[in-house]
């Protein structure tokens, strides 16, 4: 099991650290997918990253709470040990497939070198290895396509690429940040058949960093939905498609054009998300909220409304659920 | 008489050149044409390479085509050149992708949407000038406090307001938007795409309108043109194109789409096992990744043909 237990983290700031996640907890098990969705800004990058330290280096630290890699604190783990789990046990797929390959070094080279840093092959067994893997994702001509360098590759392939990167060292989990967001519909598919398909052959568990309610659709067993920092809701992939129950959630999921929709206004949501440090005492959603009412204006429980395992941080669910469509958003 | 009109238009690059001995030419933009009348929103998608961003530029004049004509409110601009090309620019204007990039990060944004006005309403004084754009920011959602301030200082979703602001502030007749929402998370996205819907229909604008996004194309369009490596195969009302599309190639696009509910998940295809690329040079360029093709495809010229509905396809669905 990989735990996040009421994380919170900080990032610099000229006039003293800043609050940037508050009290997160999540859950990824073996063979699941855990969607983690929000608007941009919300802490999603931030809080995937602190998984696996990777915040450090930019000064952001962890104020409370931990991460637990079967019973085992990831912050408190010695730095050797920790490099072991950084793609050997725990791996990642980084928003940005353009900037995440070195473009000076040809692609075998790469794949290789992560391969031999976690397991114990000589190279030309290295270089099997890679191949079987870029052909796990789909690319056919591997021996070609290891001389090759980043450059030359399209969106499509690189993303590839960096996913058999990523399964270089047959993880156990994969945090996948926003793995489409760069790439057109049709290879979008095809990477989302390719995760699937990893993910369902090898019992992979994986964090899907997301703010398409589409790819979660696709893809997800569990969802967390983020709200400037922390978790506002939370459950089973079914229960939030059918029963959303916070008013964000809800909001974020109709915004989207529909199939049928042509011409008509779209409910967008007015405003944008407080940024770090400037969250409101009570519910951070309250001033872009339809539904905002004086009892509002308190700290919310993240379990403030509970039905089985889908939990809503919000004191106005009745009124949400009454609502079909949140007239009120259109 | 349409607004826009473009005829055979071609465009290809060169790459690799002299020293790297290998040179390739990429036929980007491919016989293409199409008609956009006043008012209207064509939209032009397609995957990643397929030509949408060099039709774009070429319709705007950015970039010179090998071959072709553009008509606009019925006179040839294809060979206009400086200040005449300069006067025409009133009429159609552009919107990018990443509004950083076309705004000027030294300059305040009440200099840089009313950049424009200088060159074509000489006769404004700074003081009338900078309440017009005070006015045309207002129309898009952004208040005045906001004229003093540089590019840096926005979100994305801000950043592309200031950017439609900035290409509305002539009164254009058309706008041609490449990818204007695809760096825009689905909330923000909504808001510019009102906002886009309030304008057309307050000023009569055309858009041609390109996305890969096949789900805002259908809720902003109301004719598409489907576009793959360089040609335009299939072109109609987006309710027909979507509804029955009839070149294979739209619908594996449409097919691709993200479903709207767990419950309508697609199954695990085996799919993937085909290369993203894989254009034929010759014949049909779909052939090699379409399940109907036959030996005629081979020899095809893929021109457009029929009537409201077209498309180039010996073999419709
Ligand atoms: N290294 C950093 N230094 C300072 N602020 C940061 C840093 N990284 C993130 N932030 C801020 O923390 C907040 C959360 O950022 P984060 O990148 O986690 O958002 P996100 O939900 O991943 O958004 P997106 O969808 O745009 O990727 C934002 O306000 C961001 O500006
Ligand atoms: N200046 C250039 N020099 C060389 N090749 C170019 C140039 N501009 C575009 N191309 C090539 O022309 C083809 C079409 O590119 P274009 O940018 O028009 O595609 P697009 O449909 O806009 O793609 P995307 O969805 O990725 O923006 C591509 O193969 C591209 O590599
Ligand atoms: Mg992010
Ligand atoms: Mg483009």
């Amino acid at each position: 099991m990989l735990k996040i237990e009421h994380l919170s983290l900080a990032i610099p700031a000229p006039g003293g650290d800043r609050q940037a996640v508050s009290d997160v907890s999540l859950t990824l098990a073996p063979g699941h997918v855990l969607g983690l969705v929000g608007e941009s800004g919300c802490g999603k990058t931030l809080t995937a990253q602190a998984i696996l330290r990777l915040g450090e280096s930019q000064g952001i630290v962890r104020t409370a709470g931990r991460v637990l890699l079967d019973d085992a604190d990831v912050f408190g783990m010695p730095e050797p040990e920790l490099r072991t789990v950084r793609g050997g046990r725990i791996s990642m797929i980084f928003q940005e497939p353009m900037t995440a390959l070195n473009p000076v070094f040809s692609i075998g080279a790469q794949l290789t070198e992560v391969i031999r840093l976690h397991l114990d092959l000589t190279r030309p067994a290295a270089e099997e290895r890679a191949i079987g893997l870029l052909a796990d994702v789909g690319l056919q001509d591997g021996a070609g396509l290891l001389r090759q360098y980043p450059d030359s590759l399209s969106g499509g392939m690189r993303q590839r690429v960096l996913i058999a990167m990523a399964m270089a060292a047959d993880p156990d989990y994969i945090i996948a940040d926003e793995p489409t967001t760069a790439l057109d519909v049709s290879v979008q598919k095809r990477i989302i058949d390719l995760l699937r398909g990893l993910q369902e052959k090898r019992g992979l568990g994986m964090l899907l960093v997301t703010h398409d309610f589409g790819l979660v659709a696709e893809l997800c067993d569990e969802v967390a939905v983020m709200y400037a920092g922390h978790i506002v809701e939370r459950g089973p992939v079914a229960d939030i498609f059918d029963k959303p129950a916070h008013p964000y959630t809800r909001a974020l999921m109709h915004c989207r054009p529909e199939a049928d929709g042509r011409h008509k206004r779209l409910p967008a949501i007015s405003g944008q998300v407080p940024s770090p440090g400037k969250w409101p005492e009570g519910c951070r959603f309250a001033a872009r909220c339809p539904l905002a009412a004086i009892e509002c204006s308190t700290p919310v429980r993240e379990d403030a409304w509970q039905e089985g395992r889908h939990l809503a941080r919000c004191v106005k669910v009745m009124e949400v659920l009454k609502d079909e469509k949140l007239e009120a958003f259109l | 008489m349409s607004l826009l009109k473009v005829e055979s238009l071609s465009k290809s690059f060169t790459s690799g050149g002299m020293w790297s001995g290998k040179r390739k030419v990429t036929h980007a933009v491919n016989d293409v044409s199409f008609e956009v009348a006043k008012g209207e929103t064509l939209a032009i998608v397609g995957e990643s390479g397929s030509g949408k961003s060099t039709t774009a530029r070429l319709v705007m004049r950015l970039l010179e085509a090998d071959a072709g004509r553009i008509t606009l409110l019925g006179e040839d601009v294809s060979q206009l050149k400086g200040s005449a090309l300069r006067r025409k620019r009133r009429h159609m204007q552009m919107v990018f992708q990443d509004p950083f990039a076309s705004l000027n990060p030294r300059m305040k944004i009440a200099d840089s949407v009313g950049e424009g006005l200088r060159v074509h309403a000489p006769e404004l004084n700074s003081k009338q000038r900078r309440a017009k754009v005070a006015g045309i920011l207002e129309q898009c959602g952004m208040d005045d406090s906001v004229l003093d301030r540089y590019p840096h200082q926005f979100s994305g979703g801000q950043r592309q307001r200031i950017g439609i602001a900035r290409a509305l502030a002539v009164s254009p007749e058309l706008l041609v938007l490449d990818e204007p929402v695809s760096a825009l998370d689905v909330s923000v996205q909504a808001q510019i795409l009102n906002l886009l819907s309030d304008l057309q229909k307050e000023h009569e604008l055309a858009y041609l309108f390109i996305s890969h996004d096949l789900s805002v194309v259908r809720h902003v369009a109301d004719r598409v043109a489907v576009m793959f490596a360089g040609r335009i195969v299939e072109q109609g009302d987006v309710q027909d194109v979507y509804v029955r599309p009839k070149h294979p190639y739209t619908r594996e696009l449409l097919d691709a789409r993200p479903v709207g509910h767990p419950s309508q998940r697609h199954a695990a295809g085996d799919e993937i096992v085909r290369s993203d690329e894989g254009v034929a040079d010759a014949g049909c360029p779909f052939r090699l990744r379409c399940p109907f093709a036959r030996s005629d495809c081979e020899t095809f010229d893929a021109r457009l043909s029929g009537g409201e509905h077209r498309i180039a396809c010996l073999h419709p669905l």
